[in-house]
């Protein structure tokens, strides 16, 4: 019988079948935990009297609450939550990359760069961006606190069995464009909900000829699109990426792609050859168009959709009509566990190198983790950066969603590399506009939104 | 977890698409390490809005939501905002598929109804603000005489009525996970990291 990726993996970590109409217990290969989501699991083991039951497969990092600019933590609630997981996880056994270690960083950055995510795996985190791993093929989704306490627990879990939906990118990713591009426009055509109860694989030529870190950017955000999890199946790619990597074990991914005929419960096929650079305009990331467009009518929507959209544009004091080259913005984030990868911070710099962020506009580089950073500092990146009039931080979360001090003032406008702009998300009132690294570089030195491949 | 067999009260109406959990509850309330008291921040930048729709019934224990319900964020604390409010049961046409599963572990039941039913009922309760979601005979009723069908799966159920402790649940085969475990294979080394 024919099968899919997902099928695959599904199959191999069965531990109780509950068949079509109930969850199946399924066997979790790696379990990734942080500060924010993860002490009232532990609270709840204790008070349970359970232990974790396999710590070889449990890695903590913290990302979600640290500082970013140099010196002690001052906010004494996001300090407490970093001693808690600090405690647990001494507690409970649990091998904690703290802050320091010098292999922290944003929990979806440090799995791939440790060799921890694998194809074929199973992946879980308190954390909805865990979508990323599928990048290598692996079935990689995120998952709530008490589920985070049943994992722990029992290194498994009860999953109802998932749709699957292909999504088929055809044609070649036009010069200049980049991966955000495409899923960001992936997200505006099967919209926000477009992706509820289904693993998307995501398949294609251009799939096959991107990089890792690319690759992970997709993934990343097929929470985005409402899908459960996103797989691209594992190839040369993906082998020379992780090998070398310390956790590293080789093992036979041969079986770990879609069968030829195999059946998806839905196919989506999305044409890029004429790609342009995306910009979302909203307060969700289906809220998207490409940079050379307008702001939308609210009038030329479905009317099921005419009150979010007059909202979202309330809410981002954005007038129908004016382009979006013309809106200016006063802060810049290049970040994230969706592109603050080293390939990332080398296209976002390779854009600003010999240039200057325009008056009144305050950008940030936030690495994603502590590797990342000491490379591209190796490659003389920061400088780059600094010399534009970048800031230079720490890894971790930072302002993709401002629990730390990284955030953005009411009424404030931001091009972010991030990947929700709900509202509020960077901070109360703060406007937040999804885009590309260059594309965000860009909006740094012009002030206003702009086609990368335009600045001459 | 308390439970839930069945809910009587007033229904508040949130005819919203894809709220997603950073608004149900922002990210400087998930500093906390408890897993109570989230009640109070409920919404808490909506709520500065003296026309909320929810000001308007704030004794309900029955949400109808819009489309996509709880997408975004895994951030449980959204569940258990709502839950601490006093809700029971959130009546929506779909749900972000994280948020879901919190809420059934929550105590809280995530109720999918087709957009006419959602409909039918929201003009029942501007007659008459009640309603009985009973989880135990899948059933909607109104004190009009209204009655609808609803599907959840049985394992959703159980944790429901029952409040039941899902990893205890699990534990209980340990027989198969423990057989499951013996021939399987870690697939990477911390050890050596
Ligand atoms: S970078 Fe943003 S999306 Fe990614 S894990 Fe951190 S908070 Fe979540």
């Amino acid at each position: 019988m024919t099968k899919t990726l997902f099928r695959k993996i599904w199959d191999r970590h069965v531990v109780v079948d509950g068949g079509a109409d109930a969850p199946s217990l399924l066997w979790i290969d790696l379990h990734l935990v942080h500060e924010v989501t993860s002490p009232q699991a532990f609270e709840g083991l204790r008070t349970s009297g359970r232990r974790v039951r396999r710590t070889d497969l449990t890695v903590a990092t913290m990302d979600h609450n640290v500082p970013t600019l140099d010196g002690p933590i001052t906010d004494q609630l996001a300090k407490q939550q970093l001693d808690a997981l600090r405690r647990n996880c001494e507690e409970f056994g649990v091998r904690l990359f703290a802050t320091g270690s010098g292999r922290e960083g944003i929990v979806h950055v440090i799995g791939p760069e440790l060799g921890v995510t694998q194809p074929g795996m199973t992946i879980v985190c308190g954390d909805s961006h865990t979508s990323t791993h599928g990048a290598f093929g692996a079935l990689a989704f995120g998952i709530g606190t008490s589920e985070v306490e049943h994992v722990l627990a029992t290194q498994t879990l009860p999953q109802a069995l998932p749709k699957t939906m292909q999504l088929e990118f055809r044609g070649d990713l036009p010069f200049g464009l980049s991966a955000k591009d495409m899923v960001l426009a992936a997200i505006g055509a099967i919209g926000v909900s477009g992706g509820v109860g289904h693993v998307i694989e995501y398949t294609g030529d251009a799939i096959r000829n991107l990089s890792m870190e690319s690759r992970m950017t997709i993934c990343n955000m097929s929470i985005e699109g409402g899908a459960r999890a996103g797989l691209i199946a594992p190839d040369d790619t993906t082998r020379s990426y992780l090998e070398g990597r310390p956790a590293f074990v080789d093992s036979d991914w041969s079986d770990f792609h879609s069968d030829d005929g195999a059946e998806y419960d839905a196919v989506r096929v999305l044409d890029i050859a004429d790609l342009k650079p995306q910009v979302t305009w909203g307060t969700n990331p289906g809220m998207v168009a490409p940079v050379d467009a307008v702001v939308p009518d609210p009038a030329d929507f479905a009317a099921e959709e005419r009150e979010s959209v007059e909202r979202a544009l309330r809410y981002m004091d954005l007038t129908p009509g004016t382009p979006l080259q013309d809106v200016r913005i006063d802060r810049v984030f290049i970040g994230s566990c969706t592109n603050a990868r080293i390939e990332d911070l080398r296209a976002a710099a390779e854009v600003v190198a010999g240039r200057r962020v325009a008056d009144g506009v305050h950008a940030i580089v936030v690495p994603g983790s502590a590797q990342v950073k000491r490379q591209a500092e190796d490659e003389g990146l920061n400088e780059v950066f600094e010399r534009a009039g970048f800031e230079w931080r720490r890894a971790g979360c930072s302002m993709c969603l401002g629990m730390n001090p990284d955030i953005l003032a009411p009424g404030e406008r931001c091009a972010s590399t991030s990947n929700r702009n709900f509202e509020g998300r960077q901070g109360a009132g703060g406007r937040t506009h999804l885009l590309s690294p260059t594309m965000a570089a860009a909006a740094a030195i012009k002030g206003r939104f702009t086609d990368v491949r335009e600045l001459a | 977890m308390r439970p839930l067999p069945s809910v009587t009260g007033t229904v508040a109406v949130l005819d919203r698409a894809d709220v997603d959990t950073d608004q149900i509850i922002p990210k400087q309330f998930l500093k906390r390490i408890e897993r109570a008291g989230y009640g109070e921040f409920l919404f808490f930048d909506w709520m500065k809005d003296p026309a909320f729709e929810l000001h308007a019934t704030p004794d309900a224990s029955i949400l109808i939501a819009g489309r996509n319900f709880g997408c975004g964020s895994s951030r449980e604390h959204a569940a258990w905002a709502l839950e601490d409010r006093g809700f029971r049961a959130v009546l929506a046409p779909s749900f972000g598929d994280i948020f879901r599963q919190n809420a059934i572990l929550s105590g809280l039941a995530p109720i999918v109804l087709q957009p006419e039913q959602l409909q039918q009922l929201k003009e029942a309760v501007t007659r008459r603000n009640e309603l009985t979601v009973d989880l135990e005979h899948l059933r909607i009723t109104h004190p009009d005489g209204l009655e609808l069908a609803f599907p959840l799966d049985a394992h959703a159920q159980e944790t429901l009525v029952h409040g039941l402790d899902d990893v205890a649940r699990t534990l209980q085969r340990e027989d198969e996970v423990a057989a499951f475990e013996a021939s399987y294979l870690p697939r990477f080394d911390l050890s050596r990291v």
